[in-house]
């Protein structure tokens, strides 16, 4: 039982250890993308332009409507695709794009993530004290001091639980760019399977994993919040 | 290429992947919407250690990927094949539709349970007091006062939940169930034509935008009594707060 997870030729121990690797550096990777598409996303959905809203508006509900695995399918077969047209346009009889699984995982997981942000910054935005910006135009402070002084360190800790959850989300869903070929937690599972043919035991451990993961972003995230929320006095 | 040709050609495999995805979400929220009350009371009235395995179980549900609770019960199975088959069980676990079906139901169950357990505590301890005022019994406060009123609570968050199963649902696909996905996944494969997939992306949306309509109905159903006043919020509006 324990050699087969043991590190080096016999056990399994460095493969997983490699995909957990591959599977932090996609949540890593796709964590402030995501933020930024969120940002995006709220600012459209804020603006004082109809369009601009109704995209916005349009971007986040489809997005959150459909399913992950879905979603990543159409980026990495669609851009796939889509890179391979621009390609022959721009040098015909040249060789084939790889769209890599990595990118595709971290586009696709970014895009769902921000779907969500987008939605937890809007309400974030939207639950701050109107008489604060006036108070801050009042001593002259310019639209940029505003934002970076008092709106954005007021929403970080508005938007931080719910943003949370979505970084635990996201983290569950990297086990998804296992099925287009990328070399995660879950994938290295699979090879370790295939080989050992103890499919529960490996699985198990994978989850096991996941969970630990889980578990320790809860205990930072509750961290962040009381260090976020530690000038505000306790009703 | 026309993006209809595809639809005309392929229309009956996609609805049949369309049943297939309701028939997965309403089976495995229906079962999980069968054992999550009696285990949401549990969370809510006893003590820390005897709710101790309920809440790991719950912990485990929500913290691991649904893929991989699927492949521990799909492929995982597969370990203890000798002392299934002793037991006759192998031939349930060898089905891929009811392997994804425990999972979710499963994963739901966690998920509601917790719900519901917020909905419980948010019942007044007012109502039940007077409940029990009038004589009412404890089965009878229960049947009576609390799920009514719990439920209420609940229902958007319930709703919620539902959709995301919806959304899970499209796993059942990885371990060769034939729902929108796996039918989407198995046409593009042949005909390598992408519209294929924005028509399921179309059939999602459609299904999510249904499902919320119904439900909406069903929370103007529940809170009928509390009056034209009520405004029945959907679970899709945005969260409230002042305008800016």
């Amino acid at each position: 039982m324990f050699e087969l997870l043991s590190y080096g030729d016999a056990g399994w121990g460095d493969e997983i250890f490699a995909g957990l690797a591959i599977t932090m550096q996609l949540a890593i990777v796709t964590l402030p993308v995501g933020l930024l598409i969120g940002f995006v996303a709220a600012f459209a959905s804020m603006s004082r332009h109809a369009g601009l809203r109704a995209i916005g508006f349009g971007y986040t509900t489809i997005m959150r409507g459909l399913p992950e695995i879905l979603t990543l399918f159409v980026v990495y077969n669609g851009v796939g695709l889509l890179l391979n047209k621009l390609a022959v346009w721009w040098n015909p009889g040249g060789t084939n794009i790889e769209f890599s699984p990595f990118a595709a995982g971290v586009t696709a997981l970014a895009m769902v993530f921000g779907a969500f942000a987008g939605e937890v910054l809007r309400g974030a935005f939207q639950s701050l004290d109107e008489g604060q910006m006036e108070a801050g135009r009042a001593i002259g402070m310019s639209p940029g001091k505003i934002f970076f002084r008092i709106r954005l360190p007021q929403v970080w800790r508005f938007a931080l639980p719910g943003l949370g959850n979505l970084w635990i989300n996201m983290l569950k869903d990297t086990a998804l760019v296992s099925i287009i070929a990328l070399d995660d937690l879950m994938r290295m599972t699979k090879v370790a399977v295939g080989v050992t043919k103890q499919p529960f035991t490996f699985y198990l451990l994978a989850c096991l994993i996941y969970w630990v993961l889980c578990v320790l972003s809860e205990v930072v995230l509750a961290h962040m919040e009381r260090r976020a929320n530690r000038g505000i006095r306790r009703v | 290429m026309n993006p209809f040709y595809i639809m005309v050609e392929y229309w009956p495999r996609l609805l049949d992947g369309t049943l297939m995805t309701l028939k997965l979400t309403f089976l495995g929220a229906l079962i999980a919407a069968l054992f999550s009350p009696g285990l949401a009371l549990i969370r809510a009235n006893t003590g820390p250690v005897a709710q101790a395995p309920l809440r790991l179980y719950i912990s485990f549900m929500r913290g691991t990927p649904i893929l991989g609770q699927l492949f521990l019960i799909y492929y995982g199975s597969g370990q203890f094949r000798p002392f299934l088959q002793e037991w006759g069980l192998w031939s349930f676990f060898r089905d891929p539709f009811n392997c994804a079906l425990l999972a979710f139901a499963l994963n739901s169950t966690a998920y509601q349970t917790e719900i519901l357990r917020g909905g419980i505590m948010g019942v007044a301890r007012g109502e039940i007091e007077a409940a029990k005022a009038i004589g009412m019994t404890r089965p009878q406060i229960l049947r009576r006062v609390t799920f009514p009123h719990a439920y209420r609570i609940a229902w958007p968050a319930l709703g919620n939940e539902i959709i995301l199963l919806m959304k899970a649902s499209a796993l059942a696909s990885v371990v060769t169930v034939f729902d929108i996905m796996g039918r989407t996944r198995q046409i593009f494969s042949r005909t390598f034509d992408f519209s294929i997939y924005l028509w399921a992306a179309l059939i999602y949306l459609c299904i999510t935008a249904i499902f919320v309509l119904l439900w909406r109905q069903g929370e103007t159903r529940l809170s009928r009594h509390i009056g034209p006043r009520s405004t029945g919020r959907s679970i899709l509006s945005p969260p409230e707060g002042p305008k800016p």
